[in-house]
């Protein structure tokens, strides 16, 4: 299977403080991976120096193929992210961010119509595309958001924390939609502090105070941690 | 190069989007020129006089009456006693007490001292100078007449003149409006370039968008000039407003080239747009981009020249204007509109704006990481 | 903190030793047609008067417009021909002076010293010759001997820093909370909203104070400018405008939507008005009849009025009753209106 993330002793300080203290852990192609935690324990700060906004203070990291500290645009080409203030233009309509950020990835002409024609229709959305942003609803500027991470095709998709500050049905529609980028071959990492949701991925991390301390599908945890629930799993690593 | 079309296209609409931001950019400059303008000035009018004479002599009337028919002073009060005169000193009620000694004509009659007290109010500098200044000038057209008559009586040597011609070149009804006029544009111009394109590229860092973009295969020099542009774009627009509308409301003449005058301008902007650019890199917050941005902006403007003439300040400080941009451009503002300077007498500024301008922008560029 | 303290201090810095309209050393050229004895006489007296420094000896007429042009020569002094000659022989001889009006007030200046400079010369010359006594001037200058800029400009960078920190760290605070919603959960509480208020602008009142503190020591310190007058009074004068600046600060904080708007309002809409109408820098005597009615509106022209007579003329209260009453209006009326706009949100 090939690997699509490959982290090995990676160390992040931020002056005396290690945010993340010698993580090594593989993603797989395809898979749908779970980074948890608790809050402060170092999710986005891992997910932040595997999209290439923060560089590490030690370690080898391949994303995508390519190392990011000599290929950083290549990495950059072949990833999508999702942040959690999913930052689209509030003041420019779904058309306009879609030709935005379609522009900077290469995507114009014929080709962005109809991509944007598609994401819309999957989405049920085709009103509200001369729509400004900021006047949609929560639950659709965060598929909105993750859609256009998708634009131009990339091999991950990185979300940090996606489903802040929505309702459990928004949040289960979401999780539709992850599915569905998964089964097209898309791998999903997700960082999230629900640990319901870790239920629906295919592997977990869990992270405390900067250490990966257990990483496995959520079944094998479960077993392992002789517990019912992922959450009884988190707290028996957080005593 | 497409991807900069992109993001121009971008950062316009949401440019032109913003209804609050478009016409603050637009009006509130104007209001400020206009008013500005007319209010800064150093012109002293209607100067208030206290007349205290205790000669009541020819002479005294003579000297009173040539400060009575002068345009720049107003007479306004008699008192008997200088001690009351200073009262209205005090009170601010007079900006110049002229005192007659009593027994001023027959001391001239002998050839003994005669001497008048002037006070002044001079609280304001300037306008002490020039009230003493004006004065000066009439007692000395007094003694003129003085003379003259006494060469009349007595036909001695003839008396020795020397006029002096006064030409104001540039201006020649020294209208003060001419001289702020520019320099107002200059701060507009400046505001738009530092403070405006500083405050957008914050509020897209605290908004999460710049981090976004971050991600993305976008090369940083590709997101500067993106946001760089519409603001250099703006600023020029607001110039040419500008001047327009002081053209329409103060007559103010462009003498020389306009396209220098842009030229210049374009070259300034770019400039000052980097170092707007370095200060929102380093800032976090629209606030601190907002202080920050202040207290450089007030330190350049006032340094610059915009109120007071940079020849009378001191060394140590035009020393340091070498390295202010706000004051290369102040200069070339008023020289190119009032003079019609060309390009050869510029050559000082264009260097410094020029050495200047690349090193704001490589300080922005070299302080921009999309990676941390 | 540092914003805090830094900008007034290097704003009273600059204010101080920077802003003048004081003439020294300003650089004149010459062009003498004549180049005799009593041209160099003149070019001497100008040159050693201080207030001019003699940097080019022009040689034709033409280079006036080309050395005007390049910005750096502030006055021509042109001298006709046969000039001594005919000063003996005619009793007159012409001085052109020609100046740079692009900065109108110093070439008025200039040309104003200068004639001094030469009138001074005329009337030594006839002295001389034996003729009568003239009449001689001497002049006192008035709370301010030297003709300092800086005692001008002192006082009223005082207004400006304690209206401008007050103001701006006031209502941006307030609207902080706003923003980020603490606002409401002190408003939810028992207390009473004038003691929120009250507790948030309490610290911005000490810090001006200490503020103005500095100010009024940094100025008679360094730049020695008196105080002529009562300290006490200059303090509680002081408090007052503090006071006054700081409900400005409230006021704009219930009408701005967000800091951005508050800062806006109270840096940009406050400040150049208030530097320029209220006579910190132009005096307000020598404006436009409407920008003079404006200018009554602005708490900065009471409070430099005042600062100005306890500083520079020594004066007491019964001098400065007037503006202290107008200062104290304001303030009570910013008050009021804050307090019904408070109130109406409420409901």
């Amino acid at each position: 299977m090939e690997k699509i993330i490959e982290v090995k002793n990676l160390v992040k300080k931020f002056d005396s403080f290690t945010a993340n203290d010698n993580l090594t852990f593989e993603v797989k192609k395809g898979e749908i991976f779970g980074f948890l935690g608790a809050n402060g324990a170092g999710k986005t700060t891992t997910i932040r120096i595997l999209c290439g906004l923060s560089a590490p203070t030690s370690g080898d990291v391949r994303v995508a193929g390519y190392d990011i500290y000599k290929e950083q645009e290549k990495v950059k080409q072949n990833i999508g992210y999702m942040s959690q203030k999913f930052s689209l233009y509030e003041d420019l309509t779904v058309s306009e961010n879609i030709r935005f950020y379609g522009g900077i990835y290469g995507i114009k002409g014929e080709e962005r119509k109809r991509k944007e024609t598609a994401l819309l229709k999957n989405l049920e959305m085709e009103h509200a595309r001369n729509k400004l942003i900021g006047s949609l609803p929560l639950g659709w500027k965060q598929k909105l958001a993750f859609s256009v991470a998708l634009l131009h095709d990339p091999k991950i998709i990185f979300l940090d924390e996606p489903t802040g500050g929505v309702d459990p049905i928004t949040r289960r529609r979401f999780w539709d939609l992850i599915y569905e980028t998964a089964a097209n071959g898309t791998t999903v990492f997700v960082t999230t502090h629900y640990m319901d949701e870790a239920e629906y991925c295919d592997r977990i991390s869990i992270m405390d105070a900067g250490k990966i301390e257990a990483l496995d599908s959520p079944t094998n945890l479960k077993i392992q941690f002789g517990v019912k629930t992922i959450n009884e799993v988190f707290v028996s690593i957080a005593r | 190069m497409q991807t900069i079309k992109y993001i121009l296209q971008k950062e316009f609409r949401q440019i032109l989007r913003n209804k609050t931001l478009l016409p603050m950019m637009f009006w509130v400059p104007l209001m400020q020129l206009l008013v500005l303008v007319f209010a800064a000035t150093f012109d002293v009018k209607e100067i208030k006089l206290t007349v205290v004479d205790n000669d009541m002599s020819e002479t005294s009337r003579q000297l009173v009456s040539k400060f009575d028919g002068s345009t720049f002073f107003n007479l306004n009060n008699a008192m008997q006693h200088p001690t009351m005169a200073e009262e209205l000193l005090l009170e601010g009620s007079t900006d110049i007490v002229l005192v007659v000694p009593s027994g001023l004509e027959k001391s001239l009659i002998r050839g003994n001292t005669a001497k008048v007290q002037l006070l002044v109010d001079a609280m304001e500098g300037n306008t002490a100078q020039l009230i003493y200044s004006y004065s000066s000038q009439i007692i000395h057209q007094v003694n003129r007449d003085i003379m003259a008559e006494q060469v009349k009586v007595s036909n001695s040597n003839q008396l020795a003149q020397i006029n002096v011609h006064e030409r104001y070149w540039y201006n020649d009804n020294l209208d003060y409006k001419w001289y702020m006029a520019p320099g107002i544009l200059s701060v507009l111009v400046t505001i738009i370039g530092m403070f405006m394109s500083g405050l957008n590229l914050v509020r897209e860092k605290e908004l999460g968008t710049s981090e976004q973009l971050n991600v993305t295969p976008i090369k940083k020099y590709q997101f500067i000039i993106g946001k760089l542009i519409p603001f250099w774009i703006i600023g020029l627009i607001e110039l040419a407003f500008g001047l327009t509308i002081a053209w329409i409301v103060f007559n103010l003449p462009v003498n020389g080239s306009l396209l220098l005058l842009f030229g210049f301008a374009g070259l300034y902007l770019a400039g000052i747009l980097g170092l707007g650019l370095f200060i929102s890199t380093i800032a976090h917050t629209q606030q601190q981009v907002m202080f920050m941005n202040f207290f450089f902006m007030l330190i350049f403007i006032l340094m610059g020249g915009i109120f007071t003439p940079v020849e009378s300040m001191p060394d140590w400080a035009q020393t340091i204007n070498h390295l202010n941009p706000v004051y290369y451009f102040m200069r070339i503002m008023r020289q190119v509109i009032l003079k019609g300077s060309d390009f050869a007498d510029l050559l000082k500024e264009f260097t410094g704006l020029t050495v200047l301008g690349i090193f704001f922008l490589s300080m922005a560029i070299w302080s921009y990481r999309k990676t941390e | 903190m540092l914003i805090l303290f830094g900008i007034p201090i290097t704003q009273l810095l600059i204010f101080g030793t920077v802003i003048k309209n004081e003439i020294s050393d300003v650089p004149i050229a010459i062009y003498d047609e004549s180049k005799d004895e009593v041209t160099a006489e003149l070019i001497n007296k100008v040159r050693s008067s201080g207030y001019f420094i003699l940097d080019e000896n022009l040689e034709s007429i033409n280079s006036i417009d080309q050395i005007l042009k390049k910005g750096y020569i502030r006055e021509i002094i042109v001298f006709e021909n046969n000039f001594a000659q005919k000063l003996l022989k005619e009793g007159r001889a012409n001085i052109q002076l020609i100046a740079d009006a692009s900065d109108p007030n110093l070439a008025r200046l200039v040309t104003t010293y200068t004639t001094g400079i030469i009138n001074d010369y005329v009337v030594k010359m006839n002295l001389n010759k034996g003729m009568p006594l003239q009449i001689q001037s001497e002049v006192r200058m008035f709370f301010n001997e030297e003709m300092k800029s800086s005692y001008q400009f002192v006082p009223g960078t005082m207004a400006l820093i304690l209206m401008l920190v007050s103001a701006l760290m006031t209502s941006v605070s307030i609207t902080r909370e706003k923003e980020t919603g603490t606002m409401e959960i002190l408003l939810a509480s028992p207390l009473h909203p004038f003691q929120i208020i009250a507790g948030k602008v309490f610290p911005y009142l000490l810090l001006s104070i200490i503020n103005a503190f500095v100010i009024i020591f940094i100025g008679n310190l360094v730049f020695r400018v008196p105080i002529a007058g009562s300290f006490g009074l200059l303090l509680l004068e002081t408090i007052l405008f503090t006071t006054m600046a700081l409900c400005l600060g409230i006021f704009i904080s219930t009408v701005a939507k967000n800091q951005m708007v508050a800062m806006f309002i109270s840096l940009i809409a406050l400040m150049l008005p208030t530097i320029i109408l209220s006579g910190f820098i132009f005096p307000i005597e020598n404006m436009p009849k409407i920008l003079q009615v404006l200018s009554y509106i602005m708490p900065a022209r009471y409070f430099i009025e005042i600062i100005r007579s306890i500083m520079l003329k020594g004066i007491g209260i019964q001098y400065v009753w007037q503006e202290t009453a107008v200062l104290g209006g304001m303030t009570l009326l910013l008050i009021a209106v804050s307090v019904k706009r408070f109130k109406i949100r409420l409901e």
